[in-house]
């Protein structure tokens, strides 16, 4: 493992195209702020997608199910006619159905960011330099012992302050 | 790239002669309309600024919070009071069973409506500018409806049977009532409550972070537990950018249809003057304009205190100036609306109340309503009252005390004219309820005081996204 501390964005990218030519793959970067450049830096195409918002619908929908659920089973359970209504009356339970949609929906988005990020992580990586909250990028590239100059090579050449492994 | 020019932010002030005029004109926060903008902070510079504010706090705020604290153990006491003597001692009779406890507690929902639209709907308009203001109003929105969620229960009389909102299966399957208002309520707060909260936290995640990474000892291990290990790799970042996005977009609706719920208690009643299709949008455009008003409140002292003028500048409070201007004409279109439906419905009860409002016992406060969200905000007209600090401070009072009495004006004169002279009444305030009020203002202060010497009251992760970012040699992405 090889760590390249960068003061700049462009020299980070330049370095991930760099290190994704010569064909190391396995890059793990840090920044203070999310930053598209990285990102399409490190697939080379695009932006990635994330399973995030397949956990925001599966929460949304079962909220909208739950809300009326509730609602008509429970009016159903004490069968009893109020203000001249239907015992099941769509309109006000629309609303409860609703609110529990955003509820799930909120949850479900939080469940999907810690299962997905994974936080808590409570391990930690091993090159994780405090100055990555601040003001510095970080590139770490997973790669052979044999190889480790090389990579440092690359690090330094795009512009790295400092290379550590 | 050019680098920007040195600045000590402890000396600086917005009115310091702007030493590089190309750095005015690109200032990203600044956005160069202005003529004064501060010199553009780098990315270290906005990670020390923001970490300074957690620094041990001096005797003035000790002083503040002593004065706070017993405004909210007078509230705790009359509310004991209140519960051994019962609802009485509120000034509750008929037909005023709702009076400034419900006032109040739309007071503060419609409080928080400002910090999620700051959060949600304008970082979907991707909204630059709410980068530095959006942490502070967030946190006013969590707190806004704590106080909110307290006024129900001191409302409730019997408080100690407030569960029985809740829906769980009891023992003769006796469910709460959902084709009430109230129950909407319940469901509409506890999801808005649920929602910000998760929201703000998932925000505060990176930042304290970064003030974990600026700490030692014991508090390293205190933000450290709860930064939850965030590293700020790039597949931390993938997930938490579409989290987020995602949250925003849901908590949108919220900033809608939490208020418009709220009005439904009222429009949903047969009551003179509430009985009307109109409330939902008039409910939310008022809270959002009194919240604007707490933001201003909040952030100008904020700013001064912590010396964030070159992160919270000329530009935000114009803006600021700018959306409590239209939040008010809205306002006072709404409240014309109020008149000219209740002339043309041709309903003599209906404008009984209503005439009721203008002439009657509590007229004073109908035109101070009136003077203070209609009249008083016309001044941001004038662009030098926007960034005029004491103009927008006492329009910001002003259109608070206004916007409270305005649900004041709603419930109290509402239920004293009612359909028959024979349910007639006037409500007048006790001390018991009037102190309730000023502990729940306390607890809002006591919460919010607290929180901006524990967290980063600025976003450290967003302003950075607005400032440039650092480049060796190309242009800034």
């Amino acid at each position: 493992m090889v760590l390249g501390v960068f003061a700049h964005v462009d020299t980070t990218v330049r370095a991930i195209g760099e290190l994704r030519r010569r064909g190391f793959e396995s890059l793990r970067t840090y920044s203070p702020l999310p930053l598209e450049e990285l990102e399409e830096a490190l697939t080379g195409h695009g932006l990635p997608r994330s399973p995030v918002r397949l956990f925001t619908l599966v929460g949304g929908v079962t909220g909208t199910a739950s809300g009326f659920a509730l609602t008509i089973w429970t009016v159903l359970k004490w069968n009893l006619i109020t203000g001249g209504k239907p015992v099941v009356s769509i309109p006000p339970f629309v609303i409860i159905a609703f609110e529990l949609t955003i509820l799930l929906g909120g949850l479900c988005t939080l469940l999907g960011l810690l299962v997905t990020a994974p936080i808590p992580n409570l391990g930690g990586t091993v090159h994780y330099d405090p100055r990555f909250t601040a003001d510095r990028f970080g590139v770490e590239v997973n790669c052979p012992p044999d190889q480790v100059r090389q990579v440092t090579e690359v690090l330094r050449g795009a512009g790295a302050e400092e290379v550590r492994s | 790239m050019t680098g920007p020019p040195v600045r000590d932010p402890l000396t600086h002030r917005d009115d310091e002669p702007v030493r590089d005029a190309a750095a005015r004109r690109d200032h990203p926060i600044a956005g160069g309309s202005l003529a004064v903008a501060p010199a553009t902070p780098t990315f270290a510079d906005v990670n020390r600024d923001v970490i300074r504010t957690l620094d041990f706090p001096g005797n003035l705020y000790f002083g503040w919070m002593s004065i706070i604290a017993l405004l909210l153990a007078g509230g705790i006491i009359a509310w004991v009071g209140q519960i051994y003597w019962g609802m009485g001692m509120a000034g509750k009779r008929n037909p005023q069973m709702w009076a400034m406890y419900i006032t109040t507690f739309v007071f503060w929902i419609g409080i928080g409506h400002a910090g999620t639209l700051i959060s949600a709907i304008l970082y979907l308009f991707r909204a630059k500018w709410r980068t530095s203001i959006y942490r502070g109003a967030e946190a006013m929105t969590i707190f806004a409806v704590m106080a909110a969620g307290l006024f129900p229960i001191i409302h409730a009389g019997r408080m100690w049977l407030v569960y029985w909102l809740i829906p769980y299966p009891s023992e003769r399957f006796l469910w709460p009532n959902f084709r009430s208002p109230l129950v909407w309520d319940v469901f509409a707060i506890s999801t808005y409550f649920a929602i910000s909260a998760v929201f703000f936290t998932v925000g505060l995640i990176p930042d304290v972070a970064a003030v974990r990474d600026a700490s030692t000892g014991f508090r390293r291990m205190v933000y450290a537990a709860l930064s939850l290990g965030w590293q700020g790799t790039d597949r931390q970042w993938r997930h938490y950018r579409r989290a987020y996005g995602l949250f925003a977009a849901l908590a949108t609706p919220l900033v809608v249809s939490v208020h418009s719920v709220v009005s439904w208690d009222f429009a949903m009643a047969l009551v003179p003057g509430w009985h009307s299709t109109l409330f939902a949008p008039f409910f939310v455009d008022g809270a959002i304009f009194s919240g604007f008003a707490m933001v201003l409140i909040l952030l100008i002292p904020l700013r001064h205190y912590f010396n964030m003028y070159a992160y919270i500048t000329e530009r935000h409070l114009d803006m600021m100036g700018k959306l409590i201007l239209v939040t008010s004409l809205v306002l006072t279109y709404f409240y014309v609306c109020e008149g000219f439906t209740t002339w043309y419905s041709g309903e003599p009860i209906e404008r009984a109340s209503y005439l009721f409002k203008w002439v009657g016992v509590y007229a004073p406060w109908w035109w101070f309503q009136i003077f203070a969200n209609s009249v008083a905000p016309l001044v941001l007209f004038w662009r030098r009252a926007r960034t005029h600090v004491p103009t927008l401070y006492v329009v910001s009072i002003l259109v608070l005390t206004g916007m409270w009495f305005e649900r004041f004006n709603i419930i109290v004169p509402g239920l004293a004219h009612g359909f028959y002279p024979y349910t007639f009444g006037v409500y007048i305030p006790t001390i018991t309820d009037s102190t309730i009020i000023v502990g729940s203002f306390a607890w809002f202060f006591i919460l919010f005081l607290s929180f901006v010497k524990v967290l980063p009251s600025l976003s450290i992760v967003e302003v950075k996204e607005t400032i440039p970012h650092p480049v060796r040699d190309g242009h800034a992405p």
